[in-house]
Order: structure tokens, then sequence, then C-alpha cells
């Protein structure tokens, strides 16, 4: 399928041969650069800092501000050429000091103050600006321009989150290239011709894009800004941590940014293995929430069926009492602990010590019914993001990536476009991948493994898949290689109407057709990937291990581990909703908003004897709960987390957490102690030496490497075969304060390179020592690995009156955090039944006509939208989107018990 | 003064007032060129012209034939014929896209069989609404006739032409701002390297651009043989060529005059070319090539109408725009007004050609209305210092493309010419000529 997206002819990247080098001199001075480098970037390294405005490392080069002009050495004599478009070459004169230079340079930043409004009092930017900066630097003293300036009304909204502000652009064009090179959405652009060229959005047409906070970030004046940023901070006010979002499991790095103990900005920091500096507008925006007001600052307990204020005493000391007395009457395993993507590594570690140790139940389960099964994604062969944007065939068979994991789908885009990875998209419906796939295979909710045996073992063409597609997806996976090698795939759930069972039954078939083959997973929630590694499941204890195989090594470590493996989300569910279990914690889950049979968890919760919530807001769940705790959340804690590549990172605490919210491994070790149990921890650090002691998956990660260096961009766990070396990087990257501009560059400018972590000086981890495990007695357990059981749940047959429902997940949806955040919230989008206009005509329905959608669970009315890319026979409706007051409109349709859901459309 | 009697080689067919029909152009020889071309080997019809230095009629004078030698081999090659003309004064391809597109259409076939290109478009300025009309019709009857499209006049080989109409910007005549513009996207100037859309060109292909005026002599060339073209014209300006002939002359119009042989003076002054200067006034400066080039004064006159010529002495013959100032004419308003139509046709992707065009812009304008203080002739060489380092001829760039260079142009020519008169309208606080219009 053809690109949509034109690709720019203004610069063909240098071509940088692996290892090859050129001698030139700069200023002077002998300097050896990577043969076909930009002469910008080899000079900075050479610690020559050529001025710019339109360069980006992370865009093509253009050459248009001007700014970046040396003398460069040629067969005509000396000639001025823009450093940032020229590439190095053996030999090459190059001098960016002399008076030529100088003259341009001064030129240049003369000429961009003629129509800049020099507005620096009233400017997002002034403190931080790259504009103010150099021509601090390198501009003339003053100015010789007497005329009127160009006007532009100002500022102009381009969306609910950008304001254009163009008397202050300076036309670098960065913005536009990566709205167009970047995003694959050019919905900025330039206008106009001369000094009336304007940067703006098409007439009638909003910046909708998900990353357009990342256009915010790169501008180098104050010509877009963010409205929730706008006139919060002076940027010399801000005060900096850098740390990992945690608002999606993708992890990317980020610099918090806060003033007087409030989150005001975060700039995307750039880790090259994992977000190359950018952030999607959710992770960068809605991390606002944690300044929100209607933030749980007390612990609560429900008296009279009201939640009222009450003491950490009393409401831990309640619990306590609570769950020992339905655990003396019922037994341990009536007790069930649900969540966990919201906490850092060390809080999930310590909740699932409490809960399979301490209380002794095996109910634990950090996902909510929408993810997949525990053993199959702690035991498939994983590849790194980097791994899968360079394989030989990247199979995607998960969620649309652009809504349930944005700034993957950015790597992933540019893998297919930039570097002609070829895409095969195996989905219910099309979505973000399906402009770029190679191919795009439809598949019947339910139907994705048997797709695959046929695709693998060169089957018949499913009625449902158009031939092209399939002989193109064939062609792409053959290419690849037959054992697999080569194969990646990104494996998630495209939909939460039907069983996860089935996906995993798809992974087992593409592994049993391609034993070769590695996957990324691509579950969404915040840290799940760290939570399951810590053992927040079901029949796993840390470090990938089986209850079963782990039981000896952990009873030594522990004393205690459960009897047998215990129940999922929606067993839990099950088993409350039924009375044979009690109990529930939920540690920063809401199974009212995510567990996709919303009817099961409504009676889940209702039928527990004990609730109890542990979040950062009264989330709908934790609304219905006897005991609420106020947990510190995202920036407020420290620890790691872990993406989606099992990549730990650091998180920094930048925030104190408002009023009484406590972290939440201090809430598990509280309560440990009041079950009369301990978890043996003190602090974060301590509990992360007893994981990289305990945890199979985790052994040699200690706290020396991860704070090393070395490991800025996190460590993926578990570590290669070879040891870890910690050496200083020989050459600190050139810091470019232009590409990562905020407070950092501000200090960075001229300055030295950033420093990190501190980087251990003696014993383990110093120089190049190898890590290697400790001693311990027992020896520790093996992780898990493939192949795993999967239980496929059957398909039942489809019945000629039904359509089958497909439901995948929308950034912007009903949760709190995004709710929080006055901007984003106004984003969202209300739910609406999509179909094929055959399956609407038949009910004599056009689009924005009401539908009534009803299945064995439940029914309601929705806006009928037509959607010519489903099949015919399913209809979509988005999970976690409301309609008409009603939350969650397909959780009121969906259920859990059964493989695929079958729902009806009816004129209402 | 002499007017030599070469042959009219381009404009033969302008005395038909159905010149551009194609049963007119068959009665006048026409598509003969092609058969002669299609009886020869691509590579000998690409010697022809290469043998006859056809330098290109666009604007940069560079030789058609070595150009088309530089087209990269490649599966996929395309042939672009620049039709934007756009620039202030410059009407000779308009002529030719409007009274001879048969002519134009045969020179683009013979062009695609020398370089073996089967698709080729004909960008024409979007103003030309006539032109368009006329260029497409010529297209669909050379189809019909079998000069275009399958199996060209039996001969095996074929080709498609597409004409597309710009949108008004002069910017998108040059080169690879065309091709963008051709591609659907902005008219933004391609940044080189590469150098040449010869090797890079539409869509990332090799492409061949070249102008109306220089594709247009091709039948003449392949009719009449290469000889014939040399014996006209000297040295490397071989053959005629077309000059608008614009401002304070009795008769403006295009004149198809032989190179070399004919001088300024001829085609200033010629009673059968622009006939002299109207009212008994002097000659005071005229700008030989387009506003892009810089001025001459009445002690050039003599300059033959040679590209290396024109070249040698400080300036070039460029888009084929001859504008001529007599002694009536306000120095500052005419820096001006070309200074205006390049501020607003910049594309606005270099800062100084942007911020630099306007600027000079607005102080010319001031100085032109009495507001002027000396130390703006500084500053207005030392902003186009800033376009063209050193101010001097050919010019040196810190821009994308030429126009940016190009601005100083006039600028430089005026004040070094004609310093008196800017101290004049700033000493007085009034333009001598009288207020200039505004717009
Ligand atoms: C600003 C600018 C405008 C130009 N406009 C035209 C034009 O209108 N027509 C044209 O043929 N060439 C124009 N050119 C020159 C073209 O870039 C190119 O050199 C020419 O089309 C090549 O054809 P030729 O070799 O046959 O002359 C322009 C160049 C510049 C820098
Ligand atoms: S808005 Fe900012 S990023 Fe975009 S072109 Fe203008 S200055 Fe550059
Ligand atoms: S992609 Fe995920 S990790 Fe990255 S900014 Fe968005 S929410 Fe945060
Ligand atoms: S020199 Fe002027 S017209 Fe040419 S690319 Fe630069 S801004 Fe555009
Ligand atoms: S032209 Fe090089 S940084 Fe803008």
């Amino acid at each position: 399928m053809a690109d949509p997206v034109i690709t720019s002819h203004h610069a063909i990247a240098p071509h940088t041969e692996e290892g090859a080098t050129v001698e030139m001199t700069i200023d002077g001075r002998a300097v050896v650069a990577g043969a076909g480098e930009f002469l910008i970037a080899a000079a900075e390294r050479a610690g020559v800092f050529i001025p710019r405005f339109c360069y980006h490392p992370r865009l093509r080069s253009v050459g248009m501000c001007r700014m970046c002009l040396v003398e460069v050495s040629g067969p005509r004599g000396a000639t001025l050429q823009p450093a940032c478009y020229v590439a190095v070459a053996e030999g090459m004169e190059v001098v960016t000091t002399s008076d030529k230079v100088k003259k341009a340079q001064d030129g240049v930043l003369e000429m961009l103050l003629v129509n800049h409004p020099l507005d620096c009092p009233v400017c997002d930017k002034g403190g931080e600006c790259p504009l103010q900066d150099q021509v601090l630097a390198y501009g003339p003293g003053e100015s010789r321009f007497l005329e009127e300036k160009r006007h532009w009304a100002k500022p102009t909204p381009i969306s609910e989150l950008v304001l254009l502000d163009r008397e202050r652009c300076i036309q670098c064009g960065r913005c536009v290239r990566f709205a167009n090179e970047v995003a694959g959405e050019a919905q900025i652009d330039f206008l106009g011709r001369g000094d009336m060229v304007e940067v703006n959005v098409f007439e009638g047409q909003a910046f909708s894009s998900y990353f357009s906070g990342n256009t915010v970030q790169i501008c180098p004046v104050g010509a877009l800004t963010a409205s929730p940023y706008r006139f919060t901070a002076r940027p010399w006010d801000l005060d900096q941590v850098e740390s990992t979002c945690t608002l999606c499991a993708f992890g990317c790095r980020a610099a918090v940014q806060s003033s007087a103990n409030r989150i005001t900005r975060l700039l995307g920091m750039d880790s090259d293995p994992v977000n190359q500096s950018w952030l999607c507008d959710k992770g960068r925006f809605a991390s606002e929430a944690v300044n929100a007001e209607n933030r749980l600052t007390e612990p609560l307990i429900r008296r009279n069926d009201i939640l009222e204020p009450a003491s950490w005493g009393e409401a831990l000391e309640l619990v306590a009492r609570r769950l020992g007395e339905l655990r003396t009457a019922k037994g341990a395993s009536a007790i069930a602990v649900m969540g966990g993507a919201r906490l850092s590594n060390e809080d999930a570690y310590a909740w699932a010590k409490l809960a399979k140790a301490v209380i002794g139940t095996d109910s634990v389960d950090a996902q909510m019914g929408d993810g997949l099964p525990a053993e199959v994604v702690v035991a498939l062969p994983r590849a790194t993001i980097d791994e899968a944007c360079k394989a030989r065939c990247l199979v995607v068979l998960a969620g649309d990536l652009r809504e349930e994991l944005p700034v993957l789908f950015l790597r992933v885009r540019s893998a297919a476009v930039d570097d002609a990875v070829p895409v095969v998209e195996l989905a219910p419906q099309s979505g973000s991948v399906t402009g770029f796939a190679t191919a795009s295979v439809a598949y019947g909710p339910g139907e994705a493994a048997e797709l695959v045996r046929a695709l693998a073992t060169g089957g018949a063409v499913p009625a449902t898949v158009e031939p092209a597609q399939w002989s193109a997806a064939a062609e792409a996976l053959h290419r690849a290689g037959t054992d697999g090698e080569g194969i990646v795939v990104i494996l998630g759930r495209p939909s939460v109407a039907e069983d996860g069972a089935l996906v995993a039954d798809a992974a087992a078939a593409m592994a049993a057709a391609w034993p070769a083959a590695r996957f990324l997973l691509a579950l969404r929630r915040g840290n799940v990937m760290g939570a399951i590694d810590m053992g927040l499941a079901p029949g796993l204890l840390p470090g990938r291990v089986s209850l079963d195989d782990g039981r000896s090594f952990f009873e030594e470590q522990w004393g205690s581990v459960p009897a047998g493996r215990g129940r999922d989300a929606a067993g839990i569910l099950e088993g409350l909703a039924d009375g044979t279990m009690a109990a529930v914690v939920m540690v920063g889950a809401d199974p009212l908003s995510d567990f996709p049979d919303g009817t099961l968890a409504g009676d889940g919760i209702a039928g527990a004897d004990f609730v109890v919530a542990v979040d950062g807001f009264l989330s709908r769940s934790a609304a219905r709960a006897d005991v609420v705790l106020p947990a510190s959340i995202v920036y407020e804690r420290s620890g790691t987390t872990t993406n989606i590549e099992g990549r730990v990172s650091r998180l920094s605490q930048k925030l104190v957490a408002p009023g009484q919210c406590w972290p939440d491994w201090m809430i598990a070790s509280e309560l440990a102690a009041r079950l009369g149990g301990d978890l043996g921890v003190e602090s974060m650090t301590e509990i992360w030496d007893e994981i990289e002691k305990v945890a199979t998956s985790h052994t040699g990660i200690t706290r020396a490497v991860l704070e090393s260096l070395s490991a800025r961009d996190g460590i993926i766990a578990p570590l290669a075969a070879s040891p870890v070396t910690l050496s200083r990087r020989l050459s600190p990257e050139p810091f470019d304060p232009m590409a990562t501009p905020g407070i950092e560059s501000v200090e960075a400018q001229g300055a030295p390179p950033r420093s990190g972590g501190a980087e251990p000086t003696s014993g383990e981890g110093a120089g190049h020592t190898a890590v290697s495990g400790h001693g311990h007695q027992a020896p520790r357990p093996r992780s898990l690995r493939w192949p795993q059981p999967v239980a496929a749940p059957p398909l039942p047959a489809p019945d000629s009156y039904s359509v089958r429902l497909v439901s995948g997940r929308r950034l912007y949806d009903d949760g709190v955090l995004v709710g929080a955040t006055d901007a984003l919230a106004a984003l969202v989008a209300p739910a609406t039944v999509r179909a094929h206009p055959h399956d609407l005509e038949k009910l004599g329905v056009g689009a924005g006509d009401p539908v009534r959608v009803r299945s064995a669970r439940g029914d309601i009315v929705l806006d009928a939208a037509i959607d010519e890319s489903l099949p015919r026979g399913v209809a979509s409706i988005d999970f976690n989107l409301s309609a008409d007051g009603a939350v969650g409109a397909a959780a009121l349709l969906i259920d859990s018990r059964e493989a695929v859901v079958d729902v009806r459309l009816e004129t209402p | 003064m002499t007017v030599t009697d070469a042959p009219k080689i381009v404009t033969s067919r302008l005395g038909y007032d159905d010149s551009h029909t194609l049963e007119r152009y068959l009665a006048t020889g026409g598509y003969e060129g092609l058969r002669k071309a299609l009886s020869m080997t691509p590579e000998d019809v690409a010697k022809e012209v290469d043998a006859v230095s056809l330098l290109g009629r666009g604007g940069a004078g560079f030789p058609a034939g070595r150009k088309w030698s530089m087209l990269r081999k490649a599966p996929t090659s395309y042939l672009v014929v620049n039709g934007d003309e756009s620039e202030p004064a410059t009407f000779k391809d308009h002529l030719l896209i409007e009274r001879d597109p048969h002519q134009l259409v045969e020179g683009v076939v013979i062009a695609c069989y020398a370089l073996q290109v089967t698709t080729a478009f004909i960008y024409i300025r979007g103003e030309f609404a006539l032109g368009l009309e006329r260029v497409t019709a010529a297209v669909n009857d050379a189809y019909g006739h079998g000069a275009i499209g399958r199996d060209i006049f039996g001969s095996g080989f074929s080709i498609d032409i597409v004409v597309h109409p710009g949108a008004g910007a002069y910017i998108c005549g040059e080169e690879t701002a065309l091709l963008e513009s051709l591609e659907g996207k902005r008219g933004f100037p391609r940044i080189k390297p590469p150098y040449f859309p010869a090797a890079i060109g539409l869509y990332g292909e090799p492409t061949v651009v070249n102008n109306v005026e220089t594709l247009s002599n091709l039948p003449w060339v392949l009719s009449n043989g290469s000889a014939a073209f040399t014996a006209l014209g000297e040295g490397r300006s071989t053959g005629t060529r077309l000059f608008a002939l614009a401002g304070h002359v009795k008769n403006p119009g295009v004149y198809e005059v032989e190179m070399v042989k004919t001088t300024f003076r001829d085609l200033i002054y010629a009673p059968v070319l622009g006939g002299g200067i109207p009212g008994g006034r002097e000659l005071k400066a005229f700008i030989p090539g387009g506003a892009s080039a810089p001025w001459f004064g009445p002690d050039q006159v003599e300059l033959p109408l040679g590209q290396d010529e024109v070249g040698a002495a400080g300036s070039m013959l460029g888009s084929g725009s001859v504008v001529v100032m007599d002694d009536s004419t306000c120095v500052v308003r005419a820096a001006w007004r070309i200074t205006r139509f390049f501020w607003r046709e910049s594309c606005g992707q270099c800062t100084p050609c942007r911020e630099g065009s306007g600027w000079l812009e607005k102080i010319l304008r001031r100085i032109e209305d009495g507001e002027g203080r000396e130390s703006d002739l500084e500053l207005l060489m030392d902003i186009s210092d800033n376009l063209a380092p050193g101010v001097s001829w050919p010019p040196q760039q810190t821009t994308i493309c030429v126009l940016g260079s190009s601005i100083p142009s006039s600028i430089a020519s005026a004040i070094r010419m004609f310093r008196d008169e800017f101290l004049l309208h700033i000493k007085d606080g009034s333009c001598p000529q009288g207020p200039a219009p505004h717009g």
C-alpha cells in the first residue's frame, strides 16, 4: 500500500558508512569526522558549536534559515555553505569564525529580528529562547531596522492545545517537518510568500495530531505555545528532573519541570532506543493531572454509605482487620489484589510480596482483562523496539498503535516509511498503521489464529480477506525467511471484545510457524510489564518465574508462597460476584472503567464483602470502595519502571505528593505489618536491592548499573548474555540545545555536556567491571520460556441476525488523567457505532442516525458512523468512550465469558 | 546600425493569424523536423543538438546539449518544459506559447526522442489562459496527428505529454521549485546538492528542464541542420534569440535577432526593431537581461547580444528581457519597483531573501518618498552584501536559490550609477519626478 504522506525531496540525508571516517580541518584544527556526516554535527562533536535554527538532528535538513553559514573551501575558493546541509569530506577546510562568517551571522540575526515582535517579556520562550540566546552570542549589538514591522493577529489557537503567534515565527519549518515527516500528518504548513510567509493550519482544520506538543517543544521561538503551559512560569523558575512517562507502557524519557510543587511542563528527551525526543500529547499534557483539584489527599472510610475522611491509622487498621477476618473466615484465596500497572517496579514488588507472602493469595492481576495471559507475556521470545524497527518483516497484531502506544507508532511509521521495513498488519479494523502497511489483512473477530495458520502454511485466502493483501502479506513474510528469523511481531489486543486467549493462540501459531520470530508486547497500561515482572499476575512470582518453578526459592526468600494458582481479573470479578471470593484491594485499578465486561465488573464490586482502593483519584471503582487510601502518583514517586520491551528505566520524584498521599510500597509495608507480616524493606532502594537479588530476570541490574551514565536510556531485563560494561561514554553525545530546548539548553549553551547519574567510582560497576550474579543458597528459578499452554475458547458460530463487535481504544479516553486535564478533556470524542454501509443500509440507517446496539449483556443507543474499511458483519465501538452519559458504551455490551461478542443493530 | 537578415528560427509563422493551428503548422513545414529526427538514432539527434551550442533561453544559458548529456540513465526519466515566464518585462515565451504551440510540441517530442524519455510535462504560467488553451489544443491535435502518443509516425517511439498550469508564483519558474510545484507541493526551490535535476529531478527521477524557447529551436535545427544554425551568431552564442524589449522605446515588443551580430544599440534604435527612444529623450540606463540583471548605461549600448560578451561586461542576457529607461526615469523608483517584485515573490525559505527583500523595499520606498537618510545608501549596500557577499557579478550566494542573490542587482546598479540621484532624494526630501504612486 502506498504511503499517503508526501515526503520532501529537499534533503537527502547524508549517507553515513559505518565506521568510515574523513580527515578535515575546522578553524585550523584537524578533525576526524564520520564519512557523510553533516558538517554541523561533526563540528559539534569537535567542540565547535555552529549556531542554527532550522537544523534538528531528528528531522531532514533543509538549510532554510541560513544561520549556520560557514566558509567551506571548494574548487571555487571558500564559499559560505550551510553547515547543516553540507556533508563533511576528506580534506575539507572549514572556517567558522572569519569576518565573512561573522558578517553572515550578523546579517541573518538582524534580519530575523526585522519582523520579530520582540515581545520577550510576555513570551513563554523568554529565557530559554534560541533566538534570544543566539542574538546575544552571535548577533550584532543593535538593529538598523527603522521601518514598520509586519503584523499578524495573535495568538491564534490552532487546536485546543496549541496557540500560534505568527509574528514570532522565524519560518524555520521545524514544526512543518515534524508534522509531515515524523507524525505523518501534514496539518501545519507554510502559506504565503515573501515576508508574509506564515505557518498555519489549513482553513477550517485544526492541528488535531496526537503529537502536536512536539512542535511546541522544537519551535525555536515562542511562535507555538501550549495552552496548558502558556503564562504559567518563567523558565528560570523551573526546576527539573529526568524521568520516564508512565501514561502508557512505551516509556518515553522526559524532563519533568515544575515550579512551586506543580508540574508545569514535560519535555521529551532524546533517548535513542525509545522515544528519540518525542512525546505524545497525552503523556506531555495529562501529566498535569497530578496538579488537579480532585486528587485524593486523605484516607476515606465508608460510614453510613458515605466516604468520610479518616486518619491513616484508622484506615490501615480497618483494612488489616477486615482482610484478616475475611482471610480467617474464607481463606486467603478469597482475597484479591487487582492492579499494579500504575505502580513503580518497587511498589509492585512490595504489593506482590504483600499479597503472595503475607496475605497468601495468588489471585492477583495487574491486567484488567484487556491484556494477554501473563505466562504468554513473560515467556514469548522478546524483541526490543529497535529490533522491531529493523525487522525484515514487522507483523502487527495489536490495538491501534497510535491510540495505545503513540510514540511506538512514530517509531514503527518511521521504520516503514523511512527505512522501508515491510509491515504486515493483521487487524479486525483499519487503523493508523494501515496507511503505510505493506499488507493489511483483515480478520473476523476471534479469527486471528486461524488466519495466521493459513498464512503461515500457504493456505487458501479466507473469504474476508482481499486477495491482493493476502499475497502481499505472504510475500513479505516469505522474504523474511522461513524459520521466522527477522520477523518481529508487535503483539497486543486488537479488540477487547474478543478473548485475549484468542490472541495468545494467534501468537502461539506464529511462534510455531516461525520459530525464530520474536515479539514486542504492545500492552499499553503504564508499568504493566514491570508489574508482571514483579509477580502481580496469577501463577507468577517475581522474575518471570512460575509459582511452581519458584516455590522453593521464594519460600526461602519470602517465608511462604500461595499454594496454588489464583484467578485473573475476570476470575476475581466472577468470584466476587458469586461469593466464592470476599475482598478486593484495587491498587490503582479501576475495573469499572477498564475491565471490558462492565456488567461483570459492577457485579464483582457490588458482590464483594470488602473493597479497598489505593489510588490518586476517586475513580469510578474507588468511589464504590469501603476504604480509600490516597497514593502518590506519576512524578511524585521515584523508583523504576519497565516498558514494553522490558527496559527498566528510572523514575525521578519531582513533586511532593499532596496532603497525606503515601507511596504505594509504604502502604503495602504498613499493611503487612498490621497483618502480622513484614516486607523486610525500609526504602525504595532496599526494595530494588531485593528485586535484583530474587528476580531471575533482573539479575545483575544493580543500582550501580541503573544509576550509571551507560544506563541513562534504561537497561533491558534480562541483561544480555555479555556482561555490562560500565564505562562512561567515551565522548559524551554532543549536546544540542536547539534539539531539546528547554531549561537544560539554557544551562548547556556553551557549557559542558549535561551530567548524568552518579557513576560508580569504585568496586562493582566502576570502570569496565563485569556484573555477575550474586552467590545465593538456593539456585534461582528459571524464568518461563516459550512454549506455554494456551487455552483458546471455541468460537461460537455467527448467527445471521447479529454482527460481531470490535472494540479498540482511543488515546483521549474517559480516564481520570485525561478528565483532569482541561485541554485534553475537551478532545474526548463521543462513542459511536461504526459499521460497513451495507450493514447500516439494511437497517435504513445513515451516518449520524441513532442505532440501538443490543447484546446478551445489555443495550445502548449510539449514533451510527459509516466505515467502509470494516468488513461486513462487524460493528465497531471504541471501548473507552461514552455516549449520552453512559460511561464506557462498549463495556455495557461485552460479555467476558464469551469468546467473541455478538450484537444486534436495531432502529431504536 | 545593421540588422542582419538572419532567418527567423522560432518566429517564422507569426505572420499568420492561424499560426497556432495544426493546419497552418503542417502547411509551413511543421513536424518535418520530428520526422527527420525519428529517421536518425536518438544519439545522433542529441549529437546534433550538442553541436549547435544551443544555449538555454530560460535565464542561466546552460548549453542544452550538455544538459542532456548529464541525464542520469534510469528506467524512468522526464522532460519538463519551463513555460512559467513571470519575470517583469519578460514576455517572449508567452508569444511562442500562444502563437506557435505546435513548434513547442514538436521541440518537446524531438527532445524526448533524443533523451529516450517517454513522459514530458509542459508547465505553463497559470495566468497564460489563452496560452494554456492553445498548448492543450496543440497537444490534443498532435495526438490526433500521430505526433505524440503511441508509435509516433510509425517509428515505434511513444511519448505522452502532460500540460500543467502554474498557480501564479514567479518562483515556480526556478526549475527545482517548478518540480516541487509539479509534484503538487509548495513551490520551494530545492536545496543543492543535488545540483542538477538531471540527477534527481521530478519525483526523484532524472529530469531535463528546458525553457520554451530553447525547445522551440529544435524543429528548425533538425530540418535545416546544425550547420545552418551555427552559421548564425558567433562563438558560443549561436543562432538567434528572442528579446522582449520594453520601457522607453517606440516599438516595444518581441524581436528575434541574430546573436552577437546584433548589438543593444541595434535592438533599441533600429527602426525595424525598437525604433529608438520616443520624445527625443536620452538613454539613461537599460536592463540587459531581466529584473535579476545588473543595469547597463549608455556606454555599454554597443555591446553585442552575446552571452559571454554581456557576461564579461558584468551582467547577463538572462531571461531575454531588455528594459530601456530614458532620462525621465527615477532610478530610485525603478530599483524600488524591481525590489518590490522580488520581495513579493520570494518563496520565503531563506532568511536573507525573505527578510532582506522586504527591508530593502521599505528603505527604497522611504527614500523615494523623501524620508531617506544618507546612511541608507550604506545600509542598502550592506543588506545587499548579506544577500550576495561582495555584491559582485556573478553574485555569490547565501541563499538556496539565486532569486535571493539577484535582488541586489538593480539596487547596487542604481546606487553605483546614480548615487547623486539618491542623495538628491534625501536632500530635497522628495523625488525630483514627483511622488510615486502607491500600491
Ligand atoms: C527565480 C527564478 C525564476 C526563473 N524563471 C524562469 C522562467 O520563468 N522560465 C524559464 O524558462 N526559466 C526560468 N528560470 C531558469 C530555470 O531555473 C532554468 O534554468 C531553465 O528553465 C532551464 O532551461 P534552459 O536551460 O532551457 O534555459 C528561473 C530561475 C530563477 C532562479
Ligand atoms: S512556528 Fe516555530 S517551529 Fe514552526 S516554522 Fe515558525 S518558528 Fe519554526
Ligand atoms: S507514548 Fe506513552 S510513554 Fe510516551 S509520552 Fe505518550 S503516554 Fe507517555
Ligand atoms: S533565495 Fe529566496 S526565493 Fe530562493 S529559495 Fe531562498 S527565499 Fe526562496
Ligand atoms: S540553514 Fe543550517 S541551521 Fe538553518
